[in-house]
């Protein structure tokens, strides 16, 4: 997978004392964590902690109300998702990220939209393509199908394959496995990891199946109330009992 | 039988008219799900400029082609001025704008042209065309309404279909959060579907103002009737406000021959009969797709 024009490849990913949140409430106080380039971080907590507005402040969803967003060394916080795109962070929101409307192929061309420039040359475009049927072979013969009519593991692989074609640095996956089968689940967790090793792409994951989550991520962050409360090698996460406990309900 | 082709041949061109009315409102409509009650009054006053212009230069083209572009830049000023600052804002806000729009250009276009009905020239000629020694009731110029109306919404449809502008129009209007995280600049397409807007709403004016003669209140009826035909086809819908607006302008125009002078009286109501029924059988419109759940 090459990267975006303009940009290098895998890129690190801090967000540095992050507040944020809507009208009187606090939804982040404080957060700061750090995804070291082309790694997989599990973001952790109860409903409420705070997981998903930490997507959202990072990708421009939500306007942070104080601290950083900082990829690649530049501050980038406060700015719209758009230019967020356009620097590189794709963000797969959690069971919204396919456009009923349109077909397979014309969801998978809105990746494309982040790219530099006005009009990228139709053979960038067909090779983009090809590339994201190569690896989702489902995909490709469903090309013309509405996407209304996938299944919701075909879904998750679009929005997955779309985030791809837009060639992103950092990856956000909000709930990747919400409502998929066992199975589905685990071949879309397989598939986050080809992303990150393969591609370096540096993936910040939120689940709420903390215990896969942690299986495939580096690193993880528990959150709880806005604020973080664990931050440290997945491993050590999911050793901990006492934090499992409390925390991560396994 | 040929009174009821030549009703209907006649009905197909206001029902065009009613068209890109319709499919002015359709574009707004998608892209921030706001009824824009000025598209009548904006119609009204590219109108004026056409008119101006054919008076100065003689010619019915450059005053046709400045309509539309004038018709462009107030569509994208209007959004762009007024209709921005109230975006995500309660949704009765825009709608008063709009409405506080129709009324400020209606008054314009009374103070600087004053208030008297002006004639409209027509661009071919207005002579009923026949079949051997049969009337069509359609003139050469009812044939260049259809025309026009139908050429500019084809290169719409294809533009929106085959084009990277069009696929971010239709990503934009279809979910603005997956488009704005694509890295789709949604306000930049909103003001574009406005500017489109606003060329539909300018080839309304003039292709209608022939007929209807030109003063600041000429389009209200014309935006009435456009507004039904988007509700009739689904105001989602661009296939759904081209047909509701050729269904409309059909049934009207029979009505209207058929009961002479009783039916121009009547045709309000006749569209206004048409829209309970519709809106009765489907509601959310007959082309829409989405789906109104009943409660």
């Amino acid at each position: 997978m090459s990267s975006p024009a303009g940009q290098g490849g895998a890129a690190s990913l801090t967000v540095e004392n992050l507040v944020a949140g809507y009208g009187e409430v606090i939804a982040l106080n404080g957060v700061t964590i750090t995804a070291a380039a082309g790694s997989i971080t599990a973001v952790l907590g109860a409903n409420g902690a705070g997981k998903t507005t930490l997507l959202r402040a990072i990708s421009g969803m939500v306007r942070p109300r104080g601290g950083r967003v900082v990829l690649d060394g530049t501050d980038r916080a406060g700015r719209g998702p758009e230019d967020m795109a356009r620097a590189g962070i794709a963000h797969v929101p959690e069971g919204q990220g396919v456009i009923a409307e349109l077909t397979v192929e014309e969801n998978l061309r809105i990746g494309m939209m982040s790219w530099p420039g006005i009009a990228p040359r139709r053979a960038e475009r067909a090779a983009a393509l090809a590339q994201a049927y190569e690896r989702f072979g489902l995909l490709a013969d469903r090309r013309r199908k509405l996407a209304s009519t996938l299944s919701g593991g075909e879904r998750q692989m679009l929005v997955i394959a779309r985030a791809l074609v837009a060639r992103p640095r950092v990856l956000l996956l909000d709930e990747p496995s919400l409502g998929l089968a066992p199975k589905i689940m685990t071949q879309v967790m397989d598939m986050v990891v080809r992303l990150s090793k393969e591609n370096g792409i540096t993936v910040v994951l939120v689940e709420q199946n903390a215990r896969g989550a942690l299986s495939i991520a580096d690193q993880g962050v528990v959150l709880n109330l806005g604020r973080v409360v664990a931050a440290a090698e997945a491993k050590a996460l999911a050793s901990d009992v006492a934090l499992r406990h409390h925390y991560l309900g396994f | 039988m040929v009174e009821f082709l030549q009703f209907t041949l006649s009905g197909i061109s206001f029902g065009m008219i009613y068209a890109a009315i319709a499919l002015s409102l359709v574009l707004i409509w998608r892209g921030t799900r706001l009824l824009n009650f000025a598209q009548g009054g904006m119609a009204m006053f590219t109108t004026y400029i056409a008119i101006e212009v054919i008076y100065h230069t003689h010619s019915y083209w450059a005053g046709f082609v400045i309509a539309l572009a004038a018709g462009v830049v107030l569509g994208a000023v209007a959004e762009l001025v007024v209709i921005r600052p109230a975006l995500g804002k309660p949704e009765l806000n825009a709608v008063i704008i709009t409405i506080g729009l129709l009324i400020l250009l209606e008054g314009l276009a009374g103070v600087f042209y004053g208030g008297q009905y002006r004639s409209f020239p027509a661009g071919f000629s207005i002579v009923g065309l026949k079949a051997g020694s049969t009337a069509l009731g359609v003139s050469r110029f009812d044939v260049f309404v259809a025309a026009a109306v139908l050429v500019t919404t084809l290169l719409l449809a294809a533009g929106f279909k085959y084009t990277s502008a069009g696929l971010r129009m239709r990503a934009a209007a279809f979910n603005a959060t997956v488009a704005r995280l694509s890295g789709i600049r949604v306000a930049r397409v909103i003001t574009v579907g406005w500017a489109l807007a606003g060329l539909l709403g300018a080839l309304a004016g003039v292709l209608v103002s022939p007929a209807t003669f030109l003063y600041p209140n000429s389009m209200d009826t014309i935006f009435v009737y456009g507004f039904t035909a988007a509700v009739i086809g689904g105001l989602d819908s661009p296939v759904g406000a081209v047909i509701g607006g050729l269904l409309l302008g059909v049934v009207l125009n029979l009505a209207t021959g058929y009961l002479g002078s009783q039916g121009s009286d009547l045709q309000a109501l006749v569209a206004l009969g048409i829209l309970v029924v519709v809106l009765m059988l489907r509601p959310e419109g007959i082309f829409s797709g989405a789906r109104v759940r009943r409660v």
